[in-house]
């Protein structure tokens, strides 16, 4: 394989795997926040069992998502550093931002929350692990600002004696049309992860206490805290489908070849349907305009795809290109730079069936969703093995959502790694072909050494985090509370007792 | 001052929080298993870096970030050019990090064993690598005219290099004895105390030999003189804090030791960022910063959120300034079905 080919598999394993994590972290922090504040507001300690136990699990998603986040703040530079040189001084500020606003606050705070539950005030306590979740949070918007500039470049412009592009307007940057569509869609994302995750976590528990004749500890502990979860699947649901809507219409605007490949829409057309199943030759082909001559729609909803693209469902308005009128009108544009064979339309299999497998995993947790909230109706539990089987099922599929959204959206944004603004707000010299990022300095050998290292320490280390993470999910939540989290306020910081303490009390959590 | 060259400053500001801070944790690290009789004080070890090792890391994370974010071709050429030495310290940072989180999480000695090994690895490696890719800049290396590091990885470990790993090594493993000296109560602190004695005069040894080689050999500024007197005067003051068992003299000489360092390195280099061998292919502060704009951004973000990070991570450490003994550290399940067999086994044993 070439060193291009080497590196972009390289990168999509790395961010694939980082992603995998990062949804849950995000999701799961902001839930276990709202666990502890429950707790705080009621005094009511069946809350700070259950915050203890989700606590617990996302400690052991947190680790994983830390080291595997070092590894993406390198690598641009290490396997792209000529995309680097090129977009560094647009693309390096909102990264700089994201590590002194966020990863500093995240990883500070964690460390005050795992460690504090005795050493702090319950008041300020409360407030660390807030801090994590907003700053995951903020860590989210601002890596999204630094992808979407190589989504849809702006605030930038083209030098053209150092060749590359120079940020012009910061504000522009952070408030990018595609940031502010995609942000709001990813942390809705993040959050069906966090609920599906607690909701099939407690369900799985409510029916396992009730055949163990724990009916009392599944009504009063698994209940309520699956319903924190399924609060979190029905907001982030109908969030994921106004953002997702939004993010079509924004998508299409400014790359309408992405949107037309996952559509698999070759011609353009008014009232384009959405077709849910398409056969025939997907395999990429793109640029020949007879490609799609051979694909057949089986299932379609007439208007859709127009209706996500221009929000019509017809008529002159709702007209939609096709992915071989984008491929013509980017050769007229770029013909001169890169030859007339170049090819503009990413490949249109993954396109298509990432989209719908996005759509349709998620679909799973509004399944468990719904199932839930029926079953759990008005204080009931249940111990029915298809409702504990339903609970498992839904549990990796907001994960599998997260990883086919972003894989379309990355592979959709092929062959570029900045695309051209093609809007009246863009400068077309800003762009940036994947094939002209790679590290020219990099042999091939080298990069597949990287590759093949992260692939098995990472492998390796998805099988612990499973086996942790079932291990901790088995043990359950505990019988009786902690010992002891303070019950009064204490000073805070209070702890710099001398060495010479007559009774040394054991930490409340040590490694 | 130009922009281009505070942020020049603010890299080495950020450098010199993260040897300073990570100093001691792989020190902590690397000490762990040979400081340690059982598995007690191993946790022990842990433990005095348990809350606050992650956030030391991320400055390391910022200021690769801010040298991405303010001399885009530093990072590029470093980064593409040092891709195996870069390698190794990113799985070694993986092993590590995770060790720390999931070492405690099955109790069994085959599992806390094998963690074990990777907070080793994950010590020992990056105290060597820094202090190579740090020499590495004070003795300048091959780069073409497209700013490429052409120079190959055997010239990355010559002699000047290796031995500059030493220094980071050995100032290191003296920073997480004294810390371990610091934090710790009993009969481990008194063992922590003795060990900070014995590294300290190594350490100050080869530190001070790769100081002067780098000053004779390398420095393009006389200035820097000044901060190897300085940093000579600190490695003495180690040696007689920790004669004297003055820890807190001792971690504060050995983070000034550690901080001086990046002084002299940056010190020495500049105007240049990455020197070239040959000086007319140098990174430097003019050829390989952002653009003005660029620069004025980041510098209002680093002016107003720097002092903040510096106040919230203060503040963390005092809230976990206590010291820690073996009481400290709650029983593991394992040992305590140890205790209570061993409990009820007493009466029949004489």
């Amino acid at each position: 394989m070439e060193e291009l080919d080497l590196a972009r598999w390289q990168f999509g394993i790395t961010t694939v795997y980082h992603f995998v994590f990062v949804p849950l972290t995000i999701g799961l922090a902001t839930l276990v926040a709202i666990m502890q504040t429950i707790w705080h507001r009621t005094n009511d300690e069946r809350w700070l069992r259950i915050t203890r136990f989700f606590g617990k699990l996302l400690l052991v998603n947190f680790a994983i998502g830390v080291v595997t986040g070092i590894v993406q703040e390198f690598q641009f530079g290490m396997n792209w550093s000529e995309y680097s040189r090129f977009v560094g001084d647009v693309f390096g500020a909102p990264l700089a931002m994201e590590a002194l606003a966020a990863f500093f606050v995240e990883s500070t705070f964690l460390g005050l929350w795992i460690f504090g539950w005795e050493k702090l005030s319950r008041r300020v306590h409360l407030m660390c692990i807030w801090m994590v979740a907003l700053s995951t949070t903020a860590s989210a918007y601002f890596i999204l600002a630094a992808n979407s500039f190589m989504q849809h470049p702006v605030g930038a412009e083209w030098n053209e004696e150092l060749g590359r592009a120079q940020l012009n307007d910061i504000g522009a940057v952070l408030t990018n049309p595609t940031t502010l569509a995609a942000f709001p869609h990813v942390i809705t994302a993040a959050w069906l992860v966090g609920g599906t995750f607690v909701a099939g976590i407690a369900g799985w528990w409510i029916v396992r206490s009730v055949r163990r004749g724990e009916v009392e500890k599944a009504r009063t502990i698994y209940r309520p805290a699956a319903y924190v979860g399924l609060i979190a699947i029905v907001v982030s649901g109908v969030g994921l489908a106004i953002t997702g809507d939004q993010q079509a219409k924004v998508m299409y605007e400014q790359q309408p070849g992405k949107m037309s490949a996952a559509e698999s829409l070759c011609v353009g057309q008014e009232a384009a349907p959405f077709s849910l199943l398409t056969l025939g030759n997907l395999n990429g082909t793109v640029g020949d305009p007879d490609a799609c001559d051979d694909l057949v729609h089986v299932l379609s909803i007439p208007g859709l795809t127009s209706f996500l693209a221009t929000g019509s469902f017809s008529g002159e308005e709702s007209y939609v290109p096709g992915t071989n009128d984008v491929q013509e009108a980017f050769a007229a544009e770029f013909g001169d730079s890169y030859g007339a064979d170049m090819q503009y339309i990413p490949n249109l299999m993954i396109s298509y069936w990432s989209f719908r497998l996005m759509i349709g995993f998620a679909v799973v947790s509004g399944a468990l969703a719904l199932a839930a909230l029926w079953t759990l109706r008005r204080g009931r539990v249940t111990d029915s093995p298809w409702f504990s089987r339903l609970c498992l099922i839904a549990l990796p599929a907001p994960f599998l959502a997260n990883i086919s959204g972003w894989v379309f959206t990355e592979m959709g944004r092929q062959p570029w790694v900045v695309v051209p603004n093609i809007g009246a707000d863009g400068d077309l010299d800003i762009r940036l072909r994947t094939a002209d990022g790679v590290s020219t300095v990099v042999s091939a050998p080298t990069v597949l050494l990287s590759l093949v290292a992260f692939t098995l320490i990472y492998g390796a280390l998805a099988v612990v985090w499973l086996r942790l993470l079932r291990k901790d999910v088995l043990a359950g939540v505990p019988d009786a509370a902690p010992d002891s989290p303070d019950r009064e306020d204490t000073a805070d910081g209070e702890g710099t007792g001398s060495a010479g303490d007559a009774a040394v009390k054991p930490l409340d959590f040590a490694y | 001052m130009d922009l281009a060259t505070l942020w020049f400053l603010l890299i080495a500001v950020l450098w010199t929080g993260y040897l300073v801070l990570e100093g001691f944790d792989f020190g902590v690290g690397m000490l762990m298993r040979p400081l340690a009789k059982d598995n007690t004080d191993r946790r022990l070890a842990i433990n005095t870096i348990g809350p606050i090792w992650d956030g030391n890391e991320v400055w390391l994370i910022t200021a690769i970030g801010a040298t991405f974010a303010a001399f885009p071709h530093w990072y590029a050429t470093l980064l593409s050019g040092f891709y195996v030495p870069l390698l190794l310290i990113l799985v070694a940072l993986i092993l590590r990090g995770v060790s720390f989180e999931y070492r405690h999480k099955v109790d069994t000695p085959r599992w806390r064993e094998g963690w074990d090994r990777c907070i080793e690895i994950g010590s020992w490696v990056p105290a060597f690598l820094w202090g190579v890719i740090f020499a590495n800049f004070v003795r300048g290396v091959e780069i073409d005219g497209d700013m490429q590091y052409v120079g190959g990885l055997l010239a990355i470990f010559d002699p000047f290099a290796l031995l500059g790993g030493a220094v980071t090594l050995s100032l290191f493993l003296t920073h997480g004895a004294v810390f371990l000296a610091l934090k710790t109560a009993g009969e481990y602190q008194q063992r922590a105390v003795a060990l900070a004695a014995r590294l300290a005069v190594p350490s100050a040894v080869v530190t001070g030999v790769w100081v002067l080689w780098a000053q004779l050999a390398h420095s393009r500024n006389a200035w820097t003189w000044a901060v190897v007197a300085v940093v000579a005067a600190a490695l003495v003051g180690v040696v007689a804090a920790t004669r004297a068992r003055r820890e807190g003299w001792a971690f504060t000489s050995n983070a000034v030791a550690i901080g001086l360092l990046v002084v002299l390195v940056f010190g020495s280099i500049f105007p240049a960022v990455m020197p070239g061998t040959d000086p007319a292919t140098s990174l430097t502060i003019a050829n390989a910063s952002a653009s003005p704009y660029s620069l004025m951004v980041m510098s209002w973000v680093a002016l107003f959120l720097v002092p903040v990070v510096l106040l919230y991570q203060g503040w963390t450490f005092k809230v976990f300034s206590k010291r820690l003994s073996r009481e400290s550290i709650p029983p593991q399940p394992s040992e305590l079905a140890a205790a209570a067999a061993g409990g009820e086994q007493a009466p029949t044993a004489p």
